[in-house]
């Protein structure tokens, strides 16, 4: 009652200095957040550490997967055999986005191999589902993968699918095909990845 | 000699409220005299709250939160420290064991109506703290740095990207970087020590004021205030907490510590499911485990997050996944409002409830267990049809609580 009682006394003079200080004090209280919730974004030091890497692939050999680091994230290089390129047009009908229409790669990546070389495959190594690195499985139609199996990437986490050019499986959690970054070649045997324009590198 | 003690409480009660905070809470507050075994779990948690606390406290003493350094720092602890794998696996069991009994204790008010009506705050309360704990979980995994916690945070924040729009920026300022990093660990571990256990010190004080305000249910689900002595005005089902369940509750505490000591000292490990084998590995920003499931607690909700595997309503089964997961915790917030019965214990309840609630223990156990498995399709199957039953079980309560057939309550709470 007391508060009640209190409400009707309370005239325009009075409910207007309570406002103005609510206000006042909200501002402040954001402008004093201001610098905390800032201070949480990435600082200077990681904005830095993103430069590209060069690679030497002329080790690599037919079949063979290369694990390159770029920005903490796995990038995958594979060279891939005439058998395995022919099987990727086998697929086509159990794959989410087997032209790449979604915006998962570079211009000169979206073509039937999804990459500049048609043997090399150049993909970031995360699943487009939760960030899992899936699991290179070149073998054909092993027991836990199914007799149609036609060599890819299996994802541990949560079952994602994946081919050989990194396009994703219908009816698995992922949804979208693995992410091309951005490469190009400075020589026949030296690839850069991380960027795609010889000013920016 | 008690003269002296007299004159020294009264000199404080004139200044701090001492006597009478522990009249109110203890020897004067009436609690139902027909609790049973399931009401051991409220005062557990308190026990396993403070074994967290203080063993928490002494493992900061060693652990480096530095991404290089901490893996090393952790296995330190266990070789080195005197006595720091017995203090470091005492927080780890704790962890697990924090999760048995805020499980058995939400079962507990689950079975018994405990969030209804006059309830409902407290148990909103409680779903603050089962929130907070883990938050708590999820951060202290984080810690050691090794395979299970690199990848497991890796998915868990692979999850706040996948938000529409603001994702990527909200991942990065939760992050402190463009990935998961020594950034991440460094406040995590900010977050693990400092902010999270006051915020659940604090909820858990709240707990208690909003109980002891209402005052507790108990298995009849009946109110024990509607039935007060006329001249003291105590409630006749009502015994004072202390002594009466101040002894009850430490004998469960000593039955909990038996159990409690049994797991530290035989299998700190549980088979891998309180501590993964993979996370005895540092971890490798390159190479996700061949196997990657989370620590037992989070497996059911683990299972429903990867059962979503279509897209529906223009929307990826990714972000389904995760509004699932989601959902799967936040709905029961919405109990006390779900639940139409007349009667709130299960023991008035009619068939419907009782065949509700087991489908709903039934799929929680599958789910847990799923999560812990390797997916497949018959596994994705099982998992799509048990989180069907463990959604059903609340957002068809409104109907099957309100036509089940149930008994009449007694008036007085029964011997």
């Amino acid at each position: 009652m007391a508060y009640m009682d209190k409400k009707k006394e309370m005239n325009s003079r009075r409910r207007f200095l309570i406002t103005a200080t609510s206000i006042a004090g909200g501002i402040a209280s954001a402008a004093v957040a201001t610098p905390f919730v800032l201070s949480m974004m990435p600082s200077e030091r990681a904005k830095a550490a993103g430069a590209p890497v060069e690679v030497d692939i002329s080790k690599l050999e037919p079949g063979m997967l290369l694990l390159v680091e770029w920005r903490g994230k796995v990038v995958w290089i594979l060279d891939r055999t005439p058998e395995m390129l022919a099987n990727l047009k086998k697929l086509e009908e159990q794959l989410a986005d087997p032209k790449s229409e979604k915006d998962q790669q570079p211009q000169y990546a979206q073509n039937e191999t999804r990459s500049i070389k048609p043997e090399i495959l150049v993909v970031e190594g995360v699943c487009t589902h939760l960030g899992c690195s899936p699991v290179y499985r070149k073998d054909i139609a092993p027991a836990d993968l199914g007799a149609d199996w036609l060599g890819g990437f299996f994802c541990p986490c949560h079952g994602s699918k994946f081919d050989l050019a990194g396009r994703v499986y219908k009816h698995v959690p992922a949804p979208t095909n693995l992410v091309v970054p951005p490469h190009m070649y400075l020589s026949d045997n030296l690839l850069l990845v991380g960027s795609d324009s010889k000013e920016s590198a | 000699m008690s003269k002296r003690l007299d004159a020294m409480s009264n000199w404080i009660d004139a200044r701090f409220p001492m006597t009478s905070t522990w009249k109110a809470h203890l020897t004067e507050y009436y609690a139902p005299k027909n609790f049973n075994f399931w009401y051991y779990f409220g005062s557990l948690a308190m026990l396993v709250l403070v074994n967290q606390l203080l063993t928490g406290i002494f493992l900061t003493m060693n652990y480096k939160p530095d991404a290089s350094l901490a893996f090393a720092s952790v296995e330190y602890i266990m070789r080195d420290v005197e006595f720091g794998w017995l203090i470091r696996y005492m927080h780890s069991t704790g962890a697990s064991m924090f999760f048995v009994v805020v499980y058995l204790h939400m079962f507990r008010g689950m079975m018994y109506g405990s969030y209804r009506k006059p309830r409902e705050l407290l148990w909103l309360i409680g779903m603050g703290i089962f929130f907070v704990l883990m938050m708590l979980a999820f951060t202290g995994y984080i810690l050691p740095w090794g395979q299970m916690s690199y990848w497991g945070a890796q998915v868990i924040v692979s999850m706040i990207g996948a938000i529409p729009v603001i994702g990527q920026s909200l991942s990065n300022w939760i992050l402190g970087d463009f990935m998961l990093s020594d950034a991440a660990l460094n406040r995590f571990f900010a977050y693990h020590v400092v902010t999270l256990p006051v915020l659940l010190v604090t909820l858990v004080f709240v707990h208690i004021v909003a109980l002891h305000e209402v005052g507790s249910n108990n298995p009849d689900g009946i109110e024990i205030k509607a039935n007060k002595d006329p001249v003291t005005h105590i409630p006749v089902d009502g015994i004072p907490f202390h002594p009466y369940y101040t002894v009850k509750d430490i004998f469960g505490v000593v039955v909990f510590l038996i159990v409690f000591c049994g797991i530290i000292f035989f299998m700190p490990e549980m088979g891998g499911y309180f501590l993964e084998y993979n996370n005895f590995i540092p971890a490798n920003t390159l190479q996700t485990p061949d196997h990657i499931a989370p620590v037992w607690y989070f497996t059911p909700y683990y299972s429903m997050l990867r059962a979503v595997t279509v897209n529906f309503l223009w929307v990826d089964a990714k972000i389904w996944g995760i509004v699932l997961m989601g959902g799967s915790v936040a709905i029961f917030a919405l109990l006390p409002w779900l639940d139409r019965s007349p009667v709130k214990s299960i023991r008035y309840k009619g068939p419907y409830f009782k065949i509700a609630l087991t489908l709903f223990v039934i799929s929680v156990f599958v789910l847990g267990w799923l999560g812990t498995k390797s997916p497949t399709p018959l596994y994705t199957l099982l998992a799509q049809i048990f989180t069907v039953i463990y959604f059903a079980f609340f957002v068809l309560m409104p109907w099957y609580s309100k036509i089940d057939k149930t008994k009449t309550e007694p008036t007085r709470v029964k011997e």
